[in-house]
Parts: C-alpha cells; sequence; structure tokens
C-alpha cells in the first residue's frame, strides 16, 4: 500500500508547487508576455489534469488489484484507437495553437518607426550599439574592437556613420516603442534572455539575428546570458533599462556629448 | 581456457554483458558523485572542502571549488551519465546477456566483434578520465560541446586544451563501439532464432534491443562525422563549424566560412535518437516485468511494437526542437514543433498500456515491480513537460533554464536508471542463482523514488522563475536569490538519495554469495531464459493466466498448455 500512498503524496505535492506558484514567472511587461503567460495556464490546466488524472489511475491500480486472479486480456483495438487518435488530435492542436503565439514572436515583421539596436556579445560582456543621429550604423572592423579604448564594436571612424554611434553596456530603450535588435557574437555562443519580456535567442558568430520586442512597463530588468559561454557564463549579466520616451532622448544625448 | 580468455578478453556475450553492466556502475557512482559535488557547491558556494583541494589542487585551490571546475564537473557527469551509464547498461550490458538467451542462440553473431565493441567502449571511457589530469583539466563546454567554445582550444577557457580534445577522441571511440555493437544485435536478433521464434514472439525486450540498435547504427554514424570534424577544426586549422571574424579572448583567428549550426544539427539528429537509445531498453524491460508481475500479457502487444519502432522513426525528424532560439528560420520551426508533439503519441500509447497491463491483474509488488512501476510514474512526470518545451514560443522561456534540467533528468535520467534497477531485480536470479535482498531493495527503492521527486520537480519551478541551467553560481543576479531556499532543499535531498545508493552497491555484491537462493524460474515467468535448453518455441511471450491452462503462466517453449 505504500507506493500508491508514495505516488498519491509526489502527485499533490507536485500539483500544489504549481498552484501556490511561490517561484513563478515575474510578472509581464508587455502584451505578449501576458500572453504569454495565459496560454501557458491554458497548457497548464490541460497537462496538470491529465498528470493528476495518470497518475492516481497508476496508483489506484496498484492498490486495487492485488490477491484477486488475473483477469486474462491480450489488448483492445478499439481503445488502442481511441487513445492513439485523442493523444494526436490533443498534441497536434498545442502545435497548432502555440504556433500563433510563435509567429507574433518571430514572424512578424518590426512595424516602420521601430528603434533598431545593435547588440553584440563576448565573453563575458554584453555591448549594445545605437545608431545616432543619422539613423545609421557606422562601419566596424574587427581589428579595431577594443574594449580597454571604449571600443567594443570596433567603429571604424573614418566613415561618417560610425562617427555618431553610441555604445553602452546596458539597453535602454523607450516604452512602448516597438525595438528591434540586431544580434550577434564576436566569440562563442551566447543568449539574451529576459524574463520578464519571456524571450530568448541566441548570439550566434558569423550570424545577424534579430529580435523583435516592446517594453511597456518602466523598470530595470535583469539580462541572463542563458547560452554556455565559458567559465564566466554565470556572470555574463546587464540590464534592460526601460525609461519614457523623454528619458530616453535625453539619456542619448548625454551618452552623444560624451563621446 | 585461460582466466585471461574466460573472465578479461572474453567472447562469451554473458561475460561481455557483466563487463559493461560493471563498467556501467562504476561510471554512475562517478556521475553521482560529480553531481552531489556540483550541488553542494552551488549551496555552498564559500565553503572550503579539504577534498575539493586535494581531488583538484589546481582548480579548487584553498578548497573553494572555481566556477571551471564546476563547469567540467557538469560536462563530465553528463558526458558519463548519457554515454557510460545510460547507453552502456540498459543497451550493451543487458542486451548482450540476454538476447542470445531470450531467442535461444547459442552467443551473439560476431563474437569477437563484440568483444572489440566492449574493449572500444571501455578506452573511450579511459580517455575521458584522463581529461582531470592533463593541463586545464576537463572541459566546460557541457556534455554537448557546441563549437565555437569547443573548437578553438584554450584561448576560450581552461579544459578547451587539450581536455576537450581528449573529450572528442574519447566520444568518438565510443560511437566506434556502439557501431559495431549495433551491427551485431541487428544480426543476431534477424539471424539466430530458434525454431518458431517468429518476429511477432519475440519478447518485448527483444524489440526493444532491436530498435535501439538501428536507432544507435543511424545515430551514432552522424555523432562521429560530428566528432571527427570538430577534432579537424581543432587540430587540422579546418573551418567547418568557425566562421571568419572570431576574437576570442584577444585573438583574431584565421578560420573562415564555417558554421556553429552545422554542429548542432550533427549533434541532435544524434542527440534526439540518443534519447531513445536511453529510454527504449527502459520500455522492453518495463513491459515485461509489469506483465510477469501482473500475472497477465503485456496488454496490447502489437501495439507497443508499433509504437516503438514509430517513436524510432519520427525520433530522427525532430532534432530541431533542440534549437528553437538557436538561430534557426523560424519557419522551420513550426514543423519540427508538429512532429515534436506528434512523436507525443506513441509515447502516450506505451504509457496506457502500461497501466492497461496491470488494471485487472494480480499484482505482486516484489522490488522489480516497483522499480518498473515506479519507472512508468516518472516516465508520466518526465513527459508531461515535454509538451511545453515542443512548442517555440514557450520553450523560448524555457530553453536552458532549470525548467529543462527537471524535464530531461526525470524522463530520461531517473526513469532510464529505475529501468536498469528493475531488470537488475529481475535477472539476478539468472545471472547468479540467488535473490537481491527484498529488504534493502524497498528501503533503496522508496527512498530514491521520493529524492528522484523532491530534485527534479523543485527543478521545474526553479525554471520557472527562469533560473539559467550550467550557471556555477547564483550570486551575480537578483532574481536567483530568491531561490536559495529552494536550491537548499534539491542539494539535501540529492545527499540523501545519492546515499542510499550505496545500500545497493552493497547488496548487489553481498548477495552474489548470501542472497536467498532462487530456483531455475523464480518468477514464473515464460521467456526462453529461464527455459532448460529449449529446442523450439511454440507460443507468444506473454502468456499468463490463460484461461483452461493448468498453471498460471505457460513458457514460451512448452508444447501443451
Ligand atoms: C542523484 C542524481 C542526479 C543529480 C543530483 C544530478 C544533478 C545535476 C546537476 C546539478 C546538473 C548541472 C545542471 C547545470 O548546472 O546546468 C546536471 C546536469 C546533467 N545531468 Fe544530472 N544529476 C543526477 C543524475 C543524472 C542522471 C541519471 C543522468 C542521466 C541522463 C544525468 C544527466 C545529466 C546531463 C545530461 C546533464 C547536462 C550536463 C550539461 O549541461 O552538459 N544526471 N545534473
Ligand atoms: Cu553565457
Ligand atoms: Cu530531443
Amino acid at each position: 500500500m505504500l507506493l500508491p500512498l508514495c505516488i498519491l503524496l509526489v502527485t499533490l505535492v507536485t500539483a500544489a508547487g504549481f498552484v501556490v506558484r511561490r517561484w513563478w514567472f515575474p510578472p509581464p511587461i508587455n502584451e505578449y508576455a501576458s500572453w504569454f503567460d495565459s496560454y501557458f495556464n491554458l497548457n497548464l490546466a490541460v497537462t496538470g489534469v491529465v498528470f493528476v488524472l495518470v497518475q492516481l489511475a497508476l496508483a489506484w491500480s496498484i492498490a486495487r488489484f492485488r490477491n484477486r486472479p488475473a483477469r486474462h486480456t491480450e489488448g483492445n483495438n478499439r481503445l488502442e484507437w481511441i487513445w492513439t487518435v485523442s493523444t494526436l488530435v490533443v498534441f497536434v492542436s498545442a502545435a497548432a495553437a502555440g504556433e500563433r503565439l510563435w509567429s507574433a514572436f518571430q514572424l512578424t515583421a518590426s512595424p516602420t518607426g521601430a528603434l533598431v539596436i545593435g547588440v553584440s556579445g563576448k565573453q563575458f560582456a554584453w555591448n549594445f550599439r545605437y545608431t545616432g543621429a543619422d539613423g545609421k550604423f557606422g562601419r566596424t572592423k574587427v581589428s579595431l574592437i577594443n574594449d580597454a579604448s571604449g571600443n567594443p564594436f570596433g567603429l571604424d571612424d573614418s566613415d561618417e556613420a560610425s562617427k555618431d554611434d553610441i555604445t553602452s553596456s546596458q539597453l535602454h530603450v523607450p516604452a512602448g516603442r516597438p525595438i528591434e535588435l540586431r544580434m550577434t557574437s564576436h566569440d562563442v555562443l551566447h543568449n539574451f534572455f529576459v524574463r520578464e519580456l519571456r524571450i530568448k535567442q541566441d548570439l550566434v558568430p558569423g550570424m545577424e539575428i534579430p529580435l523583435r520586442f516592446r517594453a511597456d512597463k518602466p523598470g530595470t530588468y535583469e539580462i541572463a546570458c542563458s547560452e554556455l559561454c565559458g567559465l564566466g557564463h554565470h556572470q555574463m549579466r546587464s540590464a534592460l533599462v526601460v525609461v519614457t520616451a523623454e528619458e530616453f532622448e535625453s539619456w542619448l544625448r548625454g551618452k552623444a556629448s560624451e563621446r | 581456457m585461460s582466466f585471461l580468455r574466460r573472465y578479461v578478453f572474453s567472447t562469451d556475450h554473458k561475460v561481455i554483458g557483466i563487463q559493461y553492466y560493471l563498467l556501467a556502475l562504476f561510471a554512475v557512482f562517478v556521475g553521482i558523485a560529480f553531481s552531489v559535488i556540483m550541488r553542494f557547491h552551488l549551496s555552498y558556494p564559500e565553503a572550503k572542502v579539504r577534498l575539493f583541494e586535494w581531488l583538484w589542487p589546481a582548480t579548487a585551490s584553498g578548497g573553494v571549488m572555481t566556477p571551471e571546475l564546476y563547469l567540467s564537473l557538469m560536462t563530465m557527469h553528463g558526458t558519463i551519465m548519457v554515454f557510460f551509464v545510460l547507453t552502456t547498461a540498459p543497451q550493451s550490458g543487458f542486451g548482450n546477456y540476454f538476447i542470445p538467451l531470450q531467442i535461444g542462440a547459442e552467443d551473439m553473431a560476431f563474437p569477437v566483434l563484440n568483444m572489440l565493441s566492449f574493449w572500444t567502449t571501455l578506452v573511450a571511457f579511459l580517455v575521458l578520465c584522463a581529461a582531470f589530469f592533463v593541463e586545464g583539466g576537463a572541459p566546460l563546454s557541457g556534455w554537448t560541446a557546441y563549437p565555437p567554445l569547443s573548437a578553438v582550444g584554450s584561448i576560450a577557457g581552461p579544459g578547451q586544451g587539450l581536455g576537450q580534445t581528449l573529450w572528442v577522441v574519447s566520444i568518438a571511440l565510443f560511437c566506434a563501439g556502439s557501431l559495431m555493437g549495433a551491427i551485431n544485435f541487428i544480426t543476431t536478433i534477424l539471424d539466430l532464432r530458434v525454431a518458431g521464434m517468429s518476429l511477432m514472439r519475440m519478447p518485448l525486450t527483444v524489440w526493444s534491443w532491436f530498435v535501439a540498435a538501428l536507432i544507435s547504427l543511424f545515430a551514432f554514424a552522424v555523432l562521429i562525422v560530428g566528432g571527427v570534424l570538430l577534432l579537424l577544426d581543432r587540430e587540422a586549422g579546418t573551418s567547418f563549424f568557425l566562421p571568419a571574424g572570431l576574437l576570442i579572448n584577444d585573438r583574431l583567428l584565421p578560420n573562415d566560412g564555417g558554421s556553429p549550426l552545422l554542429f548542432q544539427h550533427l549533434f541532435w539528429f544524434f542527440g534526439h535518437p540518443e534519447v531513445y537509445i536511453v529510454i527504449v531498453p527502459g520500455m522492453g524491460v518495463v513491459s515485461t516485468v509489469l506483465s510477469v508481475f501482473s500475472r497477465k500479457p503485456v496488454f496490447g502487444y502489437k501495439a507497443m511494437v508499433i509504437a516503438m519502432f514509430s517513436i524510432g522513426l519520427l525520433g530522427f525528424i525532430v532534432w530541431g526542437h533542440h534549437m528553437f532560439s538557436s538561430g534557426l528560420n523560424p519557419y522551420s520551426a513550426i514543423a519540427f514543433s508538429v512532429l515534436t508533439l506528434a512523436i507525443g503519441t506513441p509515447s502516450a500509447i506505451k504509457t496506457f498500456n502500461w497501466i492497461a497491463t496491470i488494471w485487472g491483474g494480480q499484482l505482486r509488488l516484489n522490488v522489480a515491480m516497483l522499480w518498473a512501476l515506479g519507472f512508468v510514474s516518472l516516465f508520466v512526470s518526465g513527459g508531461i513537460t515535454g509538451l511545453y518545451l515542443g512548442q517555440p514560443a514557450l520553450d523560448s522561456y524555457f530553453h536552458d533554464t532549470y525548467f529543462v534540467v527537471g524535464h530531461f533528468h526525470l524522463i530520461m535520467g531517473v526513469a532510464a536508471i529505475f529501468a536498469i534497477f528493475a531488470a537488475t531485480y529481475y535477472w539476478y536470479p539468472k545471472v547468479t542463482g540467488r535473490y537481491l535482498s527484498e529488504t534493502i531493495g524497498r528501503i533503496h527503492f522508496y527512498v530514491t523514488f521520493l529524492g528522484v521527486y523532491g530534485i527534479f520537480i523543485p527543478m521545474h519551478y526553479a525554471g520557472l522563475a527562469g533560473n539559467p541551467r550550467r550557471y556555477a553560481d547564483f550570486a551575480q543576479y537578483d532574481f536567483l536569490k530568491d531561490l536559495t531556499v529552494l536550491h537548499k532543499f534539491i542539494t539535501h535531498t540529492a545527499f540523501t538519495t545519492a546515499a542510499v545508493q550505496l545500500l545497493f552497491l552493497f547488496s548487489l555484491f553481498w548477495c552474489v554469495r548470501r542472497g536467498r537462493l532462487a530456483g531455475e524460474n523464480p518468477w514464473q515467468a515464460t521467456t526462453l531464459e529461464w527455459a532448460h535448453h529449449p529446442a523450439a518455441v511454440h507460443r507468444g511471450p506473454y502468456e499468463y493466466s490463460v484461461p483452461g491452462s493448468r498453471k498460471d503462466f505457460v513458457m514460451q517453449n512448452e508444447t501443451a498448455s
């Protein structure tokens, strides 16, 4: 009798964690993240019911079928068909439903007026680049990359467009404005992850990968590298600073005058 | 025959089976030791431990573990567990011992090849262990060894020099050993069955080794290619995985034209099927054990065979679910997602059939049965979160968090371990003529069952809070501070769970001489390993409680019931 009780126990305790939510997602800071949460909750409701029912069925049959002769049966094709088709339907509809969220995240181009920001990762730091007044990223050269002299992107100042580019070690964005990050890495793989946005994307050397989002709620949120990049992986941290449009403009001006 | 020919360089499938099992047994205790050391460090990062300093003077000087030591333990833990425990024991260990016995063959088809594959695997293991003792120590790029980190040498970090090279060589050797094994398994099962043993009369264990061998053949063939290309990038200056303009540790590399994503494709084309190589033999054992100790035939034998084959096939076209956030074309994620969730269906079918097998049975809850039932429970708990990870949008939060660590440990790590325990208890009397201690077994089982839930379910909660995996330290982030209590709980549970595994080790060796004596067919089972020199087979593998027969089981080689 001990095993059914143990199964019951772990099932209830596991489920309790998902109901009490002592450890959970941080509050969402945009529409996408709220949508993600409600879609996650839908998945949780369905899988939660299945999880509890199957564990209970297991526990119950262990408790029940003991000291009585076994009932001989080799199977039942009708039952096999029923559970094959019904699980296939559930799984494929989950995949289909999930695609709506995915296309909102990955398959929708940025609206015009989006703010484009360059991102580069390196062992073990983040760098962000803004176009400056001309709205264009200037030329860069790997050979010019030099953190000590404050040129983490290798901006080539012989190009006019480079002269006003602004770099920062934190990601400042104006609230409510669509953002498009253009991400790459100079050395190994890294990953841009902000919990409050519910999105994650690898940075791959040799590729420029776009990442689109909008952050509506002002505040400071942690950026955590989420792809193993070496011994300092656990400290490759930066911040997403969401501010009002005016604050953002004045931050940019301050940065520009530093240059 | 000399001792050496008989027990060391043996071509006897039984000896080779035991050799594989002992290799896995040694490896699993090393792997467990690493895991508790990692857990200890995560919860007590500042503690000074003499033992650490003694073991790793360079990377734990003063007894405090460095991040590179943590990551190298993590890499070795994962590599040892996946390759040298979970691929080695269920498939090569039990498969070698029991395939000939269960199909009524004298030995495997190619006994010398069989010996060679074991020794290749052993050398692979030694090469892997050697990585700890070279300059820079063991590699820190994880069991997945993604380039560029794994391809550019020691400028990317300690351990990425010779240590990483040894890792790659070890894996390539392991692939070679597994390929030899796979060819041997497939040939044996197709060619050496005793008269009357038609395919549809084979026990599900034999089917499962057959399917896993087919998967191995195609999967390891691809991994070995990935390994060789990686080695060339490291040692011969090629650029398969390295693009132009790499600036590592302020050094500009001359490479040009390669793609880091190419390696991920090769790796996961192997890697996803690999999880089935690990779990499918477990499914076979569990089906058998549930049937024997429910005194009922396996429910839906044919559906079980079809499900195993569908898993094997579909397993080769879902690898992209490991790469949803790696920079693939986002449209391809849609295809991979649908295929991934579709593969949940055969897994669900198997679960329903297991429950239907015990339903209406006459359960004998001995220790082998407890492990098999525990397997079903874990398989459900670990499998269900696959639904989240198979959807790219949801995975974009969970990828590379502890949610994934919880998921794969439950379904592939400990579920497979539970199957190994079930198989060990079930077949021990066959191998030694004695039973394993049921009393020790019960204590071991219950503590482990509660323990693994206590370790890996909380990891899901940490993942929900966004806790990234492969972090040597949780102190840098504000949001991780809130998880300290949770991680302490995990660590303490891990220590307890690891400790009771010593009971098993004791029991395993003690009972060889002192266990209760078992008869020829102690479980009243039907398959040929329990029969006396079977000359021919007359029926299916699971004839339990057949109406109208004298006993509640009819062996496969019996002519009349
Ligand atoms: C007592 C039981 C175990 C404990 C406490 C444990 C603990 C851990 C820990 C702490 C990590 C590192 C997580 C991180 O930093 O990201 C890890 C990783 C891993 N474990 Fe285990 N583990 C156990 C058993 C197993 C088993 C049985 C397997 C077999 C599949 C396994 C396979 C792995 C793999 C593949 C990784 C990933 C390594 C990597 O990221 O490259 N573990 N485990
Ligand atoms: Cu990182
Ligand atoms: Cu997979």
